[in-house]
């Protein structure tokens, strides 16, 4: 059956066919084929590349799926003898779990038409036999992980592997190409229009700020600066969510981000849906929710917990229950990779501010899967702050708006690594390979110099004194081309393969042994912990896990041993803040909604009142001002400023303001910063010097501050040395740990922090410190967002000078504590041990 | 023999050690004035270098330099008769091989007009190509005894290293953990001077039979001072 443009609004659409066996299959289904499912086969028929945005349950995979699926039924059958055909379609979606659920979703029409068509999945977890046989006998359709697509790629036989690849559908693509990941597999495409210069794409993506972005990144880039964007459909979305604010009788707190006052509501909401989903930004929250749930749980309402760091086989036992309708609510994290159907989900309870409009989006967007029916959702801010943030959101009718970060520009070590790996694939001219890599979106503008340093860095670390020549990774040979000098470097490549820096984990072992000399051994695993967060711990201190309250009674090798607790609550709050700051266009609504009194009746009584007490004892600043409150407390001095610019700007500012306070002689001991605020506290009365002209507020907050002070600071920051150890690890310098190889015989690895120090004070501007350097300032520290605030506020300083703490300064200020320690202040730590030791002595 | 000069000690932590007036400092050298001597411990020289050798990791090649740079600034600083590195002082028995000649040159100025003793240790158990020195499985000075892996029999007065030792105290709820030097009046345990070493906590199990933990004291290294804490202060 032929079909033309005639069945479409849209004029410029190619003919395309669709075989009648898809068409009865529709029909017996009771359906009709969508226009945006017909069009992508139009243009997928035609030759085309095609963004496909829609929202969740719009049958967006079987429309991605579709041209595929119709173009593999039409080959004719193979004659005995006749080489088999190899992989014809390749699907790449960032969550394995998602390819499980995908390839039973594809297999159920593939029977019911009777096709012929072979589906399979493939990621580090599938077994090295039928990986071995993937190759040699492969699927029409296969269905990975971009960290396979790198693999495959490394392989000597990739270009007979793809030869018959006709398209490449990558899913979720909008949370793809923002990580360096999706740099990436961007350099992967490249390779792969290279072995197959006819190749199709498909990006199928929620809605985006920038679809031209992700249209720019689905194509080959042509040289000198032109753009080719693919085609773009664009499916408006749906029903609108029936979102509100938790309403409850509870007293709202200042500060924290638990919501445990509101815990009784939340259960009481879950008790009246079929199934709810409890979402919460970070896992020391689910956690807490989950045990206070389970305290509130009169019913003994089945509700499970599910997040990345439990273990595989509790994990995987949720999801079934959760498939087999056994649940009434699981409180999960947001990094939830789970491969189930979400088509029951009634109710979606979201914990928490709305900071990133596309998170939430894509969350509300979950609790239903049928496009025309409403989701229904309720917010649960944590803070009277988050419930301004929650009301703006609202407001402004700005969920299901997206606010995905801009394409970044491709970063060097994810480069760095894809050059290596296609020489372990085989060798190549570095003027068909710089051609090659700019010819991927994030790339597109790379010069050849950048390219060369890059490639010299892979061949001998790139360090002007070149001392490792002769122990080089590639080299450069007599017929101009680049080769890898031994095939072990293969093997190293492909172990440490991947974009995914995991911080380093700890396996949590249950142990009944306790004390000092316990001999730990053995002991059923609850799961896996971050390293750091282990390491702030000493024995006997209580902390949350597994949905209960454990005690830490060592470390040995690479496991934390535990015991349960007795205790009601842990010792030490988890939590390490909000992981997604306030978005700038939220941060506006809350400006907003604080600069209008006349509007807080539609707030909370009790946020209310706190504004109009902060508004009576203090100052309510105007939207473009930037409020800052001095005040004595305790037998320290402290300054509060109210930028609502997110908790990363905010710390930058911290770090920065505290190098001036120190050189004006202020005497700063430490800073705390969130989303909202920030407070700074020393030892001098800010007060007083403020007004004997010692220190200007306008000169503190000077826009300048980002030029000396920051690259000063910068190099000596812990947040640097992080995201170092990140660019390093990606760009080959840092082999990857693996689980057993940690830990042993620490003394003798070396630390990336030793590295960072040796490189900044003798070669500061190798490559590496320079991807360092960009991906922070982009990043961790949002120097873009504030510098935009400087600038806003620039001479728009409103000073109040206080004798005691303000209403609106109360959040932050309880936040004081769980600070970090930095530089001086750790030394000013150890002077304080040695004096206790003296007072002891 | 006159004593050095103990002309600023700032920052600096005096110890009596078996009768002897010793001085902690920073860096994480050791000096002993009355006899005019420095005492250091491994050094690790070339140990960047020795990852590209052997497994094709290219760490900054500029270990060794930054390593001797803060040795040269301490005897410069102290001039000392005698200096002894405790062992390990290369990475690996072929590293003083691939030492770059401006290196060498570097370090053969230190060694010059002084005695200069290279203890052997296990990484590197044979003497270094082309450089001079005085090689030794332990010296005795005085009441003292220098060697590279502290001996598990009881004895009085020995100065060892090896162990890289580090020390992490916790307060007000924080961990700060630095490098240190070690001691229970009977014995003391240098921290690994060199720019790309780490540090194994004293509280590990590897210092249970070296010290009377009742007695432990760590000086631990600030950025511009030495702290003194006790064994008992410590968390691991």
């Amino acid at each position: 059956m032929k079909h033309d443009a005639r069945n479409f609004e849209n004029n410029d659409i190619p003919e395309f066919s669709l075989p009648d066996s898809f068409l009865q299959w529709f029909n017996h289904k009771g359906w009709q084929p969508r226009a945006h499912q017909l069009e992508l086969l139009a243009r997928n028929q035609a030759g085309q590349s095609t963004l496909l945005i829609a929202p969740t349950g719009a049958g967006k995979t079987l429309a991605g799926f579709l041209p595929s699926l119709v173009a593999l039924s039409k080959l004719p059958k193979l004659k005995p003898g006749q080489k088999k055909r190899g992989i014809h379609t390749l699907y790449i979606s960032p969550l394995k779990a998602l390819a499980v659920d995908i390839k039973r979703n594809l297999e159920k029409p593939i029977e019911e038409m009777g096709l012929d068509i072979n589906v399979e999945t493939r990621s580090g977890d599938t077994p090295a036999s039928r990986r071995q046989r993937q190759k040699l006998n492969p699927p029409q359709i296969l269905l990975t992980t971009p960290e396979q697509v790198a693999l495959l790629l490394s392989n000597k036989d990739a270009s007979t592997f793809f030869e018959d690849l006709e398209t490449v559908i990558f899913d979720e693509l909008h949370s793809l190409v923002t990580s360096k990941r999706g740099q990436l597999l961007s350099l992967g495409l490249a390779r792969l229009f290279k072995l197959r210069p006819g190749l199709k794409t498909i990006g199928l993506s929620a809605t985006v700020a920038e679809p031209d972005d992700l249209r720019r990144w689905l194509m080959k880039q042509p040289p000198l600066g032109e753009i080719s964007l693919s085609e773009l459909i664009e499916l408006k979305g749906g029903a609108k969510p029936n979102i509100t604010i938790l309403k409850s009788k509870e007293r709202i707190p200042w500060s924290g981000h638990l919501a445990r006052y509101a815990i009784n509501d939340v259960y009481q909401a879950i008790k009246e849906h079929q199934t709810s989903l409890l979402f919460v930004n970070t896992r020391a929250q689910a956690e807490l929710i989950f045990q206070e749930l389970w305290a509130a749980n009169e019913d003994a309402l089945p509700i499970a917990l599910h997040h990345g760091s439990l273990d595989v086989s509790k994990r995987r036992r949720v999801e079934e229950a959760m498939q087999n309708n056994a649940l009434r609510a699981i409180v999960a994290t947001s990094t939830l990779d789970m491969g189930i159907d979400w088509g029951d989900v009634d109710l979606v309870i979201h914990v928490g501010a709305p900071k990133g409009a596309s998170r939430l989006a894509q969350r509300i967007g979950r609790s239903n899967h049928r496009m025309d029916e409403p989701s229904r959702a309720i917010l649960v801010p944590a803070n009277r702050f988050e419930v301004m943030e929650c009301q703006a959101a609202l407001d402004a009718n700005y969920v299901g708006a997206q606010d995905t970060p801009p394409l970044q520009r491709g970063s060097y070590d994810v480069l760095a690594q894809h050059i290596l790996g296609l020489a372990c694939a085989e060798p190549f001219l570095e003027d068909d390979l710089y051609e090659e890599i700019t010819s991927a979106a994030p790339f597109a503008d790379f010069s050849k110099e950048e390219f060369m340093r890059v490639l010299e860095f892979v061949a001998t670390g790139g360090y002007s004194l070149r001392s490792y020549e002769q122990y080089a990774k590639i080299k450069k040979v007599e017929d101009g081309t680049w080769r890898l000098t031994h095939p072990r470097l293969a093997q190293q490549y492909r172990l440490n393969i991947g974009t995914i820096i995991e911080a380093p984990k700890l396996d949590v072992r249950l142990t009944k042994k306790r004390g000092k000399d316990a001999n730990f051994r053995g002991g059923p695993i609850l799961g896996r912990i971050e390293e750091y967060f282990v390491e702030s711990l000493v024995p006997g201190d209580t902390f949350m896990f597994s949905g209960q309250i454990l005690r830490l009674e060592g470390i040995r090798e690479s496991a934390c041993y535990v015991s349960k607790a007795q205790a009601e609550t842990p010792k030490i709050p988890s939590y390490m803040g909000g992981k997604f700051p306030l978005s700038t266009f939220l941060a506006e609504g809350v400006r907003k909604m604080l600069a209008d009194p006349d509007n807080w009746g539609r707030l909370p009584e009790q946020v209310g009142e706190w504004l109009a007490i902060q508004k009576e004892k203090s100052v309510i600043p105007q939207r473009d001002e930037l409020l800052v409150e001095t005040f004595p407390r305790g037998d320290r001095f402290h300054l509060v400023a109210y930028p609502f610019e997110g908790r990363l700007a905010h710390q930058t500012l911290g770090m920065l303001l505290t190098r001036r306070l120190e050189r004006a002689h202020a005497r700063p001991l430490g800073f705390v910063a969130n989303d909202y605020a920030l407070a700074i506290w020393g030892l001098k009365d800010f007060n007083r010097m403020i007004r004997n002209g010692e220190l200007s507020l306008s000169g503190l907050f000077d826009e300048d501050m980002l030029g000396d002070d920051l690259e000063a600071w910068l190099d000596e920051s812990l947040l640097l040395k992080r995201t170092f150890r990140n660019c390093a690890t990606i760009a080959g310098l840092i082999e990857k740990r693996f689980p057993g190889k940690e830990k042993s015989g620490r003394q003798m690895t070396v630390s990336s922090d030793l590295i960072y120090d040796v490189l900044r004070s003798h070669e500061p501007d190798h490559i590496l410190l320079q991807a360092t350097r960009q991906e922070a300032a982009h990043g961790l520290l949002d120097i873009r967002r504030l510098g935009e605030m400087l600038s806003r506020t620039d001479q728009r300083i409103v000073h109040k000078d206080l004798q005691q703490i303000s209403p609106l300064a109360v959040p932050v200020m309880l936040e004081i504590g769980k600070e970090m320690v930095i530089g001086e202040a750790q030394d000013a730590l150890l002077e304080e041990a040695a004096m206790e030791m003296l007072e002891i002595s | 023999m006159t004593a050095l000069a103990l002309q600023n000690l700032d920052g600096m932590a005096e110890m009596a050690f078996c009768g002897n007036m010793l001085v902690v400092e920073p860096s994480g050298c050791v000096i002993w004035p009355e006899q005019k001597l420095l005492v250091v411990s491994d050094l690790h020289l070339e140990k960047g270098s020795s990852f590209a050798a052997r497994k094709g990791v290219f760490m900054p090649p500029y270990d060794t330099q930054a390593t001797l740079e803060m040795l040269a600034t301490r005897i410069l600083h102290w001039q000392p008769e005698t200096v002894i590195s405790l062992g390990d002082s290369f990475h690996d028995e072929d590293a003083s091989l691939r030492l770059p000649n401006s290196y060498r040159q570097n370090l053969t100025q230190l060694m010059q007009g002084r005695e200069w003793v290279w203890i052997c240790g296990n990484h590197d158990p044979t003497p270094p190509e082309n450089l001079g020195g005085t090689f030794a499985q332990e010296v005795h000075i005085g009441n003292l005894h220098f060697k590279h892996e502290p001996e598990l029999e009881f004895r009085v007065g020995e100065i060892a290293g090896h162990l890289h030792p580090c020390a992490k105290i916790r307060q007000r709820g924080k961990n700060v953990r630095r490098r240190c030097v070690a001691g229970d009046g009977n014995r003391l345990i240098l921290p690994a001077f060199g720019a790309f070493t780490g540090g194994l906590n004293v509280k590990d199990k590897a210092y249970r039979d070296l010290f009377d933990l009742e007695r432990l004291t760590t000086w631990m290294l600030g950025r511009d001072n030495v702290y003194r804490i006790s064994g008992k202060q410590l968390v691991y």
